[in-house]
């Protein structure tokens, strides 16, 4: 606020405090005082369109709309007067008359503002006895349900595109009596957020497509939990029905995702009762799959771990962990590992590079608050696809720039964002270092400062231009300014040099330096004990393992795959299943089978989602969210921390009795203190030059958004989206013209040991000489590295 | 224009239509260029034979940098910007009060006849299309309409006839 002095005003006789730039309904709903609105929305701007918010105000000749009148000192206003009512009353009489009143067949029922503003507030019966309007209704894509017939045209939808998704894609067409709220032409809406025009249409207009007609509102239990999907941690609500999920809504966090969900977390629930979930333990007999006891199935585990520590050594088994586990999994995964002498365990799984491992943070970290988001003057982010990455951080940036901020980019390809980007730096994986080398000169020299001498080479062989010059020159000038490393930085072929580089730029320009991780729980992962080189809390090991890399390039005797499908979750697709075929053992603890996975593993343990247990992920900002489970485990799966707790107890783990994943939680924190203090730097990794362009065409990967983990892409509607179907590969025209390629082509991709058919589109936002490759797709799951070398041929 | 866009809108992004609403843009300050898009539209109807398509409404919004929908909300709330092919004359009777009690439903009902279609719809020739407006502004010549861009008052199917003989 930017007044902060205060006044009084009376409202129904009561005196309030309010502050000067502030409308009467603020200060009313503050104090909990009821007015009815529909158009207003807090996190909206004010439309004062519906006039159901009028009350009457001492001294004004007629009732005023509460939403769009600013305070007075002194002012006195009633909202239960006669004069209020009566046109309040009027008021609702009058959005009904084009309302169809379909409430019984209506999946808002139960939960509609008009409903509950119509039963407080209007009449029992209508003076309108004409003919009602009707709308026709236009497909919205596979997400939103449409009945616009319902709709009273608060323009809170056309609103929230407009402001909050910044795309706007719905508005008012037409006039007067013919005004209709929609599209004007078919189309899917293509926001990453689009499903808060759900929860902001006060009717039953919009609703959510995949779970409407399931259940009654009344029918359904909630509980409180955090969305598995990005580094957020959004707050959800999830919604069962019949001891299922039926679907998730916010909730509300200023501090997180406001009151805002994507649509990732809030469709994902989709995939959770998909056909492929594992009902019961399995263990391979003799070449045959057969369905066992937990018991048996658990002893077989222990037998397999012990006799291939005991034959072939500790390092001599892997243990994959997905980012998505909980913290409590994670836990014990890595006391069982300690337990058993393993070191040889990751969770960096789409991650190639680690030779600075040791200089990474404890705990990776924002850097900021989330909500400090808003208040950045400069950001730059480093290989990051942010709107579908994650969502909320782009809302949150969006709103910094609509703030005035700086928002600036250094990518593998031209995203679009729905914000204003001040400067894009586009390269090659190469060229991305040199762009970055080249930003953190101009910084050095902006501050007067001698390149360190293990980043002399590489500076002195990139001159800043002058955009690199206006991004170091924006970068020293914020008060609160961020370099951020993302997801696709993270899986650059050479992230340690990014990640030495950034440092140093952050630095010397004095601005945070902040990671956005892939998956919703990397930096429990790291807090855990789930690395190579580290055990819980940091604490260096003496005998570093292996990392994932190491793990899956050549074939140990056994792995443990924690909650992943290696062929879309790890960094070689078709080198992982070739190494785990290999494997003497693979124990897969996991909620989904696949024919893939039932051909390397050879017990199978079904372990439940999110959903069905109690855990915490820790986000981004070093915030632990615990939550319980909204239904029960499916069939005979159970929580991950139970099935691991069992089976540190057969493997005569001490100390293995945890009553309740808190428990095991409270163990745990007890050792992680303060990670956020950090570790004394090491020598960091020797930086080398990259002056030669790479020799043939190199593969770039951005993981698809809807493929990010084994829930969302078995989510039947996220999967429909249009976003989710393309899955074409990127080329620039440049490049396009050498091969004679035209859009729409279809291609032979050539990586590893596969030739794929994939379509193709012509982008110019593609670097020259690269591919840009959608990830976590099916066509890719036959590929190699995430990032290399590759080869088109035309069909 | 990049090149996707160039193929899309590069036929009726033609240089004289640009020319003319660049014209308007300067009217306004560089980020408000939006500002011309009820010119622009005019100026695509114009160019296309009184109607505007999806397409050409996108191309506005293209060229002024406004979301599509945008453009859709101005073009469906004008009634002078048509959504279906229009006759070479376009015949506006004024349906508001003054010209009503003068008479105009008379003029509807004679034109409907003699040109042998309804409201809406255009005469096989191509020649005339009908459509009722809301007040044209001109009661004091009640019955008025307006045909292309001329107005006409105190109408009798008589006089309308002989225009329509004149204009043919
Ligand atoms: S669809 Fe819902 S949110 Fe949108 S204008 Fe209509 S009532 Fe309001
Ligand atoms: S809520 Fe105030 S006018 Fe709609
Ligand atoms: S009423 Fe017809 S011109 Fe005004």
């Amino acid at each position: 606020m930017s007044d902060n002095s205060t006044f009084e005003i009376e409202i129904n006789g009561v005196t309030l405090e309010a502050h000067p730039d502030e409308m009467v309904i603020q200060v009313a709903d503050r104090n909990g005082i009821n007015i009815p609105r529909f158009c207003y929305h807090e996190k909206l701007s004010i439309a004062a369109n519906c006039r159901m918010c009028l009350v009457e105000v001492e001294k004004a000749p007629k009732p005023l709309p509460a939403c769009a009148t600013p305070v007075m000192e002194g002012m006195k206003v009633y909202t239960d007067s006669p004069l209020a009512r009566g046109a309040q009353k009027g008021t609702m009489e009058f959005l009904l008359i084009n309302h169809p009143l379909d409430c019984p067949i209506c999946d808002q029922g139960g939960e509609c503002e008009l409903q509950d503003v119509a039963m407080g507030y209007g009449g029992d019966v209508s003076s309108y006895t004409e003919g009602k309007r009707v709308v026709m209704d236009k497909n919205l894509g596979p997400l939103i349900a449409t009945e616009m017939t319902r709709c009273i045209h608060c323009t809170r939808c056309v609103r929230f595109g407009q402001e909050i998704a910044g795309l706007r894609e719905m508005g008012a067409v037409g006039r007067g009596e013919h005004t209709l709220i929609g599209t004007y032409i078919e189309q899917a809406i293509s926001s990453e957020m689009s499903g808060n025009i759900i929860d902001v249409c006060p009717v039953g207009a919009l609703t959510a497509k995949p779970s409407r007609y399931s259940a009654r509102a009344w029918e359904l239990n909630q509980s409180n939990s955090v969305a598995a999907h990005d580094c957020v941690g959004s707050n959800i609500n999830i919604h069962t029905f019949r001891d299922q999920v039926n679907r998730v809504v916010p909730l509300d966090n200023e501090h997180i995702n406001e009151c805002w969900l994507s649509d990732r977390d809030r469709f994902s629930y989709e995939g959770l009762m998909h056909q492929d979930r594992l009902g019961e333990p399995a263990v391979l007999d003799h070449g045959e799959w057969t369905r066992q006891d937990w018991q048996i199935a658990l002893a077989r585990t222990a037998e397999i771990l012990q006799t291939a520590v005991a034959e072939h050594g500790e390092d001599q088994v892997g243990i994959l962990v997905s980012p998505n586990a909980t913290l409590e999994e994670m836990y014990l995964l890595f006391r069982i590992a300690d337990h058993l002498g393993i070191s040889n365990i990751d969770h960096r799984l789409r991650q190639t590079d680690f030779s600075d491992q040791d200089n990474a943070p404890v705990s990776p970290s924002l850097g900021v608050a989330i909500a400090e988001l808003d208040e950045q003057n400069a950001v730059l982010m480093i290989g990051s696809n942010i709107c579908k990455e994650q969502p909320i951080i782009a809302h949150r940036l969006r709103k910094a720039s609509l703030n005035g901020a700086s928002i600036m980019s250094l990518n593998m390809r031209d995203y679009d964002t729905h914000f204003e980007q001040d400067e894009k730096l586009l390269g090659c994986p190469s060229g991305v270092i040199n762009h970055l080398a080249a930003v953190t000169r101009a910084v050095l020299e902006l501050n007067n400062q001698q390149a360190p001498s293990d980043l002399s080479d590489i500076l002195a062989h990139n001159e800043p231009g002058d955009e690199h010059k206006r991004i170091a020159t924006k970068l020293m000038d914020a008060e609160q300014g961020s370099v951020i490393l993302g997801v696709q930085a993270i899986s650059h072929p050479h992230y340690s040099v990014l990640e030495v580089l950034a440092t140093q730029l952050a630095e010397t320009a004095g601005v945070t330096l902040g990671y956005l991780t892939d998956g919703a729980n990397t930096a429990g992962a790291c807090q855990a004990g789930i690395l190579p080189h580290r055990k819980t809390a940091g604490e260096d090991r003496a005998d570093p393992g292996m990392d994932a890399g190491q793990m899956l390039s050549g074939t140990l005797k056994a792995y443990v795959l924690f909650n992943l499908e290696p062929e879309y979750d790890c960094w070689n697709a078709e080198q992982t299943i070739k190494v785990l075929t290999a494997a003497e053992h693979v124990v897969c603890l996991t909620p989904y089978v696949t024919d893939t996975m039932r051909g390397y593993a050879d017990v199978l343990l079904p372990v439940t989602p999110y959903t069905e247990t109690s855990g915490t992920f820790v986000n981004i900002e070093g915030n632990w969210q615990s939550f319980q489970g909204a239904v029960s485990a499916h069939a005979e799966s159970r929580p991950g921390w139970k099935v691991l707790r069992v089976l540190g107890n057969l493997l005569d783990l001490s100390a293995c009795d945890y009553m309740s994943s808190e428990q095991v939680r409270e163990e745990l924190a007890s050792h992680v203190i303060d990670v956020a203090a950090g570790k004394p730097p090491v020598d960091r990794v020797p930086v080398k030059l990259f002056d030669q362009p790479d020799a043939g065409l190199q593969r770039l990967t951005g993981i698809s958004i809807y493929g990010v983990d084994n829930i969302t892409r078995r989510a039947d509607s996220l999967q429909k989206t249009p976003v989710a179907q393309d899955q074409m590969i990127r080329i620039n025209s440049k490049l396009a013209g050498k091969m004679q390629l035209r859009d729409m082509d279809r291609v032979f991709v050539k990586q590893a040991n596969n030739r794929i058919r994939m379509e193709l589109v012509i982008d110019d936002g593609v670097p020259d000489q690269c591919v840009w490759i959608p990830g976590g797709t099916e066509h890719t799951a036959q590929l190699g590295d995430l990032f290399g070398d590759i080869e088109l041929e035309a069909d | 224009m990049s090149s996707e866009q160039q193929k899309r809108f590069g036929n009726v992004l033609t240089a004289p239509v640009c020319a003319e609403i660049d014209k308007w843009v300067a009217n306004y300050p560089p980020e408000q260029k939006q500002s011309a898009v009820m010119s622009a539209l005019r100026i695509m109807q114009e160019e296309n034979g009184g109607w505007l398509t999806n397409e050409l409404m996108d191309a506005v919004a293209y060229y002024l940098d406004m979301p599509r929908i945008a453009v859709y909300e101005v073009a469906t709330f004008y009634s002078m910007y048509e959504h279906q092919p229009v006759g070479q004359n376009k015949i506006c009777i004024c349906n508001s009060i003054s010209c009503m009690l003068n008479g105009s439903g008379k003029l509807l009902d004679y034109l409907q006849e003699n040109l042998g279609v309804s409201l809406g719809e255009v005469t096989k020739d191509g020649k005339f299309s009908i459509k009722e407006v809301e007040c044209l502004g001109a009661c004091v010549g009640a019955p008025a309409a307006m045909i292309g861009k001329q107005y006409y008052e105190h109408l009798t199917p008589e006089i309308l006839d002989k225009i329509l003989q004149d204009l043919d």
